[in-house]
C-alpha cells in the first residue's frame, strides 16, 4: 500500500457528503485517492470503477445493482419508506434534503429482489452518497423488511454494506435499528436460509456491530475500511501509532473476521457460485 | 435538571456500581470468569446468584470503585472478551433455565487496537442476534451510562429499566457536539437534542420503567428494586411467546413515513 493511501484519511465520514457527491453524467475526470492518476469516467465505468492500481472507488447503490445482478432482473421493494426526522433534530431536515439531492435516493439503502447468476435472491445495497450510508429508522426498517420478505419467500439475502454507523440525528431510535435488524437476520437464519454480506468501503460503527458481521459468509472488497470505532477515535484514545493496514479488509481477514476478499471484477461470479452452493431458490431451478 | 446534568450525574464516580447492586439485591453471588476464547475482561462481571431464593444469572458492566480498580476494569469499557463472556453466561442461563438480570453502565465499548483486532463489532453483533433468540427471560437495568452499541450489547432484553439519572445514547454528547458544532464544549446543547435521558427513553418506549433514585444505594432501595425485579421475572416466566414478544418489542422501534403509491 502506498504512503499516499496511508496518509489520505477523510476528516469525518459523516461530514464529507459534498466531496463524495455522485458526479453528473458525461466525461468527468476522477483522481484516484490511492495512486493519484486521473481517470475519465468511461474508463472507470469499463473497469467497474476500479483504478489500474487496484483501488476500488466507492459507487452508488444503483450502479452496484446493475453491476452485480442479472440485467433487468432487479425489482425494488419498500422504496416508499422514508425517514421523517422523528426527534426534530437541529439541522437534520437540511442534511436530508442535501443527501436526497446528491444521491438521487430517498434513503441510505435500496432493497429488493434480483437474479444473480440466474438465482433469485433478496438484496439490500447501501449507498455511500446518502449521509455516508448512516443508519436511521427508515434504513433499519427497510433492511428488516427485506429479511422478513426473504424468510417468507425462502430467498437468500445478499447485502452490500457501507456505513458511517448509526445516524445520530435519530438518537436512540437509530441505535435500536441495530437490535431490530439483528432480530430479522436471526429469524431468516433460523429458517435455514443463506445470508451473504459484502463489506465495502467504509463499513463502520453500528452497522459493523450488527448485520454486517452477521452473515453466514462475509465477503469484502479489497482495501475497504472495516471497523467498529473510527480510526481517528482509536488514534486519539490510544495515542499509539496504528498499523498501516489497520481496519482494512485485509486486516479483518487476517484476524479472522471475513471469509474472503474479492476483486470487484470477480464479485458477481463469486456470489453466483456461493448462491449455487446453497441451492438458490427452487422456483428458479 | 438539564439533560447534561443527568449525563454528569450518570457518570459520577460516587454512584453505586454493578457490584453494589449485586451485593444489595442478590445473595450467594459466585462470580464466573472468562470468555473461554482468550481472557477474562474485568469490565464485565457475571455469575450465579439467588434473587429472593431463586437462582438467576447476573451480569453487569463494572466501572470499579477506586482508581486502581477502575484501571483494571478499563473504566467499564468492555473489550470483545467481555461481551463474549456475557454471552457465554447467558447461554449457560438458557441451558439451566435461569432468568438473566443485566446491569448496564458504560460510556461505550472499549476503543483500542486490540479490541478492533479481536472483533469488537463482531462481538457486539453476535450478542444482539443471540440475545434476540435467548429462550429465557432477560431484564436490563441501566444504572448509569448507556453508551451506544456497547450498552445495547447487554440490552436486547424483554424489559429495559432505567434509573432516573441514567442515560442511554447513540453517541456521547461530546462526540455529537464535535461532529455537529465542531466543538465538544457544546455537549450540553447536543445532550438536549439527542434525547438521552431516562424520561426520553421512556417516552420513546425504549425503556419500560424509570426507577426513582430516592434512597439510592440504601438497603431499602435495593430491597424495593429486588422485589420489583422478582415480580417482573415471575410475569416473564409465565409469558408463553416470550421470544416473539421480544422480537416485536424491538421490531416496533423507529419512526418513518411510508408514502402510499
Amino acid at each position: 500500500m502506498s504512503i499516499l493511501k496511508f496518509l489520505y484519511k477523510p476528516q469525518n465520514e459523516l461530514e464529507k457528503e459534498g466531496r463524495n457527491a455522485e458526479p453528473p453524467a458525461g466525461e468527468t475526470e476522477y483522481t484516484c485517492p490511492n495512486c493519484h492518476r486521473t481517470l475519465v469516467e468511461s474508463v472507470l465505468e469499463a473497469q467497474n470503477w476500479v483504478c489500474i492500481c487496484g483501488h476500488h472507488f466507492r459507487i452508488g447503490a444503483r450502479k452496484r445493482i446493475s453491476m452485480m445482478t442479472d440485467e433487468g432482473s432487479f425489482e425494488e421493494l419498500f422504496s416508499t419508506i422514508v425517514t421523517d426526522d422523528p426527534l426534530a433534530f437541529p439541522g437534520y431536515q437540511k442534511k436530508l434534503t442535501k443527501a436526497r439531492e446528491q444521491s438521487g435516493e430517498n434513503e441510505s439503502v435500496i432493497t429488493g429482489t434480483a437474479m444473480i447468476g440466474g438465482i433469485k435472491t433478496a438484496l439490500f445495497v447501501m449507498s455511500p452518497f446518502f449521509m455516508m450510508g448512516s443508519m436511521g429508522s427508515a434504513t433499519g426498517e427497510k433492511i428488516t423488511r427485506i429479511f422478513e420478505y426473504a424468510a417468507e419467500h425462502s430467498l437468500p439475502v445478499v447485502g452490500w454494506t457501507v456505513s458511517g454507523g448509526a445516524r445520530m440525528q435519530e438518537g436512540l431510535l437509530s441505535l435500536m435499528q441495530m437490535a431490530k435488524t439483528s432480530g430479522a437476520v436471526l429469524r431468516h437464519s433460523q429458517k435455514g436460509l443463506l445470508y451473504i454480506t459484502v463489506l465495502t468501503d467504509p463499513t463502520t460503527g453500528g452497522v459493523t456491530a450488527s448485520f454486517a458481521m452477521e452473515g453466514d459468509i462475509i465477503v469484502a472488497e479489497p482495501g475497504a475500511t472495516v471497523g467498529f470505532a473510527g480510526r481517528r477515535v482509536v488514534e486519539q484514545t490510544t495515542m499509539e501509532s496504528l498499523p498501516r493496514d489497520f481496519q482494512t479488509s485485509e486486516f479483518i481477514l487476517e484476524h479472522g473476521f471475513a471469509d474472503i476478499i474479492v476483486q470487484r471484477s470477480n464479485e458477481k461470479k463469486l456470489l453466483s457460485s456461493l448462491l449455487a452452493f446453497h441451492g438458490g431458490n427452487h422456483d428458479s431451478l | 435538571m438539564t439533560a447534561y446534568d443527568r449525563v454528569r450525574t450518570a457518570r459520577s464516580t460516587s454512584r453505586p456500581t454493578a457490584q453494589d447492586y449485586i451485593a444489595g439485591m442478590f445473595s450467594s453471588f459466585i462470580e464466573l470468569h472468562g470468555d473461554r476464547r482468550y481472557r477474562d475482561d474485568e469490565a464485565i462481571i457475571g455469575g450465579l446468584a439467588y434473587l429472593k431464593g431463586k437462582p438467576v444469572t447476573v451480569i453487569g458492566i463494572e466501572k470499579g470503585h477506586n482508581t486502581i480498580e477502575r484501571m483494571r476494569r478499563s473504566f467499564g469499557a468492555p473489550e470483545p472478551e467481555g461481551y463474549r463472556k456475557a454471552l457465554r453466561l447467558m447461554k449457560q442461563a438458557e441451558k439451566f433455565h435461569r432468568p438473566v438480570v443485566l446491569f448496564v453502565d458504560t460510556s461505550g465499548a472499549f476503543c483500542g487496537i486490540g479490541a478492533e483486532e479481536r472483533g469488537q463489532g463482531q462481538a457486539i453483533a453476535e450478542n444482539l442476534m443471540e440475545m434476540m433468540g435467548l429462550r429465557t427471560p432477560e431484564i436490563s437495568i441501566f444504572i448509569g451510562e448507556g453508551g451506544s452499541g456497547g450498552a445495547l450489547a447487554l440490552a436486547v432484553s424483554d424489559r429495559v429499566w432505567m434509573l432516573e439519572n441514567a442515560v442511554y445514547s447513540v453517541i456521547s454528547p461530546e462526540g455529537c457536539a464535535s461532529i455537529l458544532y465542531k466543538d465538544a464544549a457544546e455537549a450540553p446543547k447536543a445532550a438536549e437534542s439527542l434525547r438521552l435521558t431516562a424520561a426520553d427513553a421512556y417516552a420513546l418506549g425504549i425503556a419500560e420503567r424509570v426507577i426513582s433514585e430516592d434512597g439510592l444505594g440504601t438497603p431499602d432501595f435495593y430491597s424495593k428494586l429486588r422485589d420489583e425485579v422478582a415480580e417482573e421475572i415471575g410475569i416473564l416466566e409465565k409469558t408463553e411467546d416470550l421470544i416473539e414478544r421480544r422480537y416485536q418489542r424491538f421490531r416496533a422501534f423507529g419512526r418513518y413515513d411510508e408514502e402510499i403509491k
